[in-house]
């Protein structure tokens, strides 16, 4: 419970704002801790608010809490992961399976962040720390040098005091921005994502895409976008189809392309579309996703103030592997732990909490972002979107097109005319091909 | 709507859905007050009014004289269009009171 200053204001070790996975994981850590801390959570239930897309990989969670899948609110655990590249006519897959990440301890699972979000706040619960919900932190209570000490609410008389206010208020984060950390608007380092959720019989999920039962299935797709930089996503819950586009702000607003248009295009794609025939739209979503990954990054604490998960851009976007609730959440266990460590030597300065960046530059959060730093422009780049996905998709069609009487074409003369046909220069091809092979060595 | 999925006379597309019923699926706890504020005169003047085509649930159009429309009801919250918003003072956007907005189910 929180403490009482001369006898009338109440203190809390910690006040987190937001119960997403970052706020969670830091009231967790707090109330493991045995420090006071209080959640404040804007929806109406943790998670009400949250859409994303759509794999949790919750390794992090192992240490905090023993054996999480026996009851986390998982829909299917992913054995099979795909990735797409595609044109409107065209797709070429590489298609992993690993049954073993099917068993424990498991990989990745598909789950529905309402869910997800709701359960890993009731652990904090479990654990001692308090949940307040339908309640909007509208800004920051500051003391006469400028450290945070509380945050404002819009209940009655709801200001609240704490040692350290903890922002895990998402990827518009009005108290990073208010604090100076974040810009008011940045689009250039964001992404829109959009999806619709599509009804369909587990059974019939499991037949279409060769699923054992709880088995899941996630597609990451690339080219389907309109040249816009940006991706598409498929998976399965337990009985319903997950379809979406996540795609650059900038590149969307440039392109006046409406975004459903885009997903449109996916659910109607010669390769989707027969997975989906019959099926119901259960619900459509949208929500912002910060891209700018290590370089992007703000600044992570001032005095009184740590910011985590989506505020402080903790997402993965990086190609190859998307992740971010497993950084949310290893961001907020980290911030949770400096804050503990805080409380412990009585200096809540952004000094005092240094410990929050450090340990999370010994640990995936930071180190996995840094390794990454040049992946946001690569995986965002136009050349890759407009030009390389068409070229990879003829190539492989030429490549399987029998020609009989002809001979078979040599791979170099097919290679060669297949990049002129996209206007792809080979300076250009050697560049990008150079990059990639940097950032993800 | 009752639908055998393995019917082979099922088109091979799912439905085309009107954006009424797309936005019909999603719940939301209206407040009565309007969290996203749109000053018109300064729209007049933009020369992208990107928001009417990025916005997801399309909630913003122009009108005759040029300016914006908004209506706040059904809005996801997700912030595109102070993002894409050029117009400095144009938007004004904060969150919906505590508890209301939209309410996801399968995000």
């Amino acid at each position: 419970m929180p403490e009482n200053v001369n006898g009338e204001v109440e203190v809390w070790d910690a006040v987190v704002v937001g119960a997403g996975p970052a706020g969670a994981a830091a009231a967790l850590a707090l109330a493991q801790a045995g420090r006071s801390v209080l959640m404040v959570e804007r929806g109406p239930f943790p998670g009400s608010k949250n859409v994303y897309g759509g794999v949790i990989y919750a390794r992090v969670l192992d240490e905090v809490l023993p054996q999480w899948w026996l009851e986390a609110p998982v829909q299917r655990w992913v054995t099979r992961r795909s990735t797409m590249i595609m044109t409107g006519h065209q797709a070429v897959t590489v298609d992993i399976r690993a049954q073993n990440w099917g068993e424990a301890p498991y990989n990745g699972m598909t789950a529905y962040r309402p869910d997800f979000d709701a359960w890993l706040a009731g652990k904090a619960v479990e654990a001692g720390a308090e949940l307040i919900t339908s309640t909007v932190a509208t800004g920051l209570i500051r003391d006469d040098r400028g450290r945070v000490i509380g945050v404002h609410t819009d209940r009655p008389d709801g200001d609240l005091r704490a040692r350290v206010v903890i922002a895990c208020d998402g990827v518009n984060s009005f108290l990073a921005k208010e604090a100076g950390l974040l810009p008011a608007a940045d689009s250039a380092h964001h992404t829109l994502g959009v999806k619709e959720v599509w009804s369909l019989p587990p059974e019939v999920i499991e037949e279409r895409y060769a699923l054992g039962p709880r088995e899941g299935l996630d597609i990451e797709m690339l080219g389907c976008t309109r040249g816009i930089p940006g991706g598409g996503f498929l998976y399965t819950g337990h009985d319903t189809i997950a379809l979406g586009v996540v795609v650059s702000v900038e590149g969307l607003a440039k392109a006046k392309v409406r975004p459903e248009e885009l997903i449109a295009d996916l659910r109607t794609h010669p390769a989707i579309a027969p997975a989906l025939r019959g099926a119901e739209l259960k619900e459509y979503a949208a929500h912002l996703i910060p891209e700018g990954g290590y370089r992007a990054m703000p600044k992570l604490a001032t005095d009184g103030l740590l910011i985590a998960g989506d505020a402080a851009g903790m997402c993965l976007a990086a190609g190859l592997w998307l992740e971010g609730v497993n950084f949310a959440i290893g961001s907020g266990l980290a911030a949770g732990a400096a804050v503990s460590q805080a409380v412990w030597s009585n200096d809540f300065s952004a000094k005092g909490l240094a410990s929050y960046r450090t340990s999370m530059e010994k640990s995936f959060v930071l180190a996995d972002h840094k390794r990454m730093q040049d992946a946001p422009k690569f995986v965002l780049s136009e050349r890759l979107h407009a030009q390389y996905t068409g070229l990879i998709c003829d190539m492989a069609e030429r490549i399987f097109t029998v020609t009989n009487p002809e001979p078979k074409p040599r791979m170099t003369a097919l290679l060669r005319r297949t990049v002129k046909d996209h206007g792809v220069r080979w300076r250009d091809l050697a560049k990008d091909a150079a990059l990639g092979g940097r950032i993800f060595r | 709507m009752n639908i055998d999925p393995n019917r082979p006379d099922q088109p091979a597309r799912p439905p085309v859905v009107s954006f009424e019923d797309r936005m019909a699926t999603v719940e939301f706890r209206v407040g009565e007050r309007a969290h996203i504020v749109v000053d018109s005169d300064v729209c007049r003047s933009c020369t992208t009014q990107a928001c009417v085509t990025a916005c997801p649930a399309n909630l913003f159009a122009q009108t005759s004289d040029g300016g914006i429309l908004f209506n706040y009801e059904q809005c996801f919250e997700c912030g595109t269009c102070y993002m894409v918003c050029n117009s400095e003072g144009a938007l004004t956007w904060t969150y919906p009171d505590g508890g209301h907005g939209v309410v996801f189910r399968n995000g």
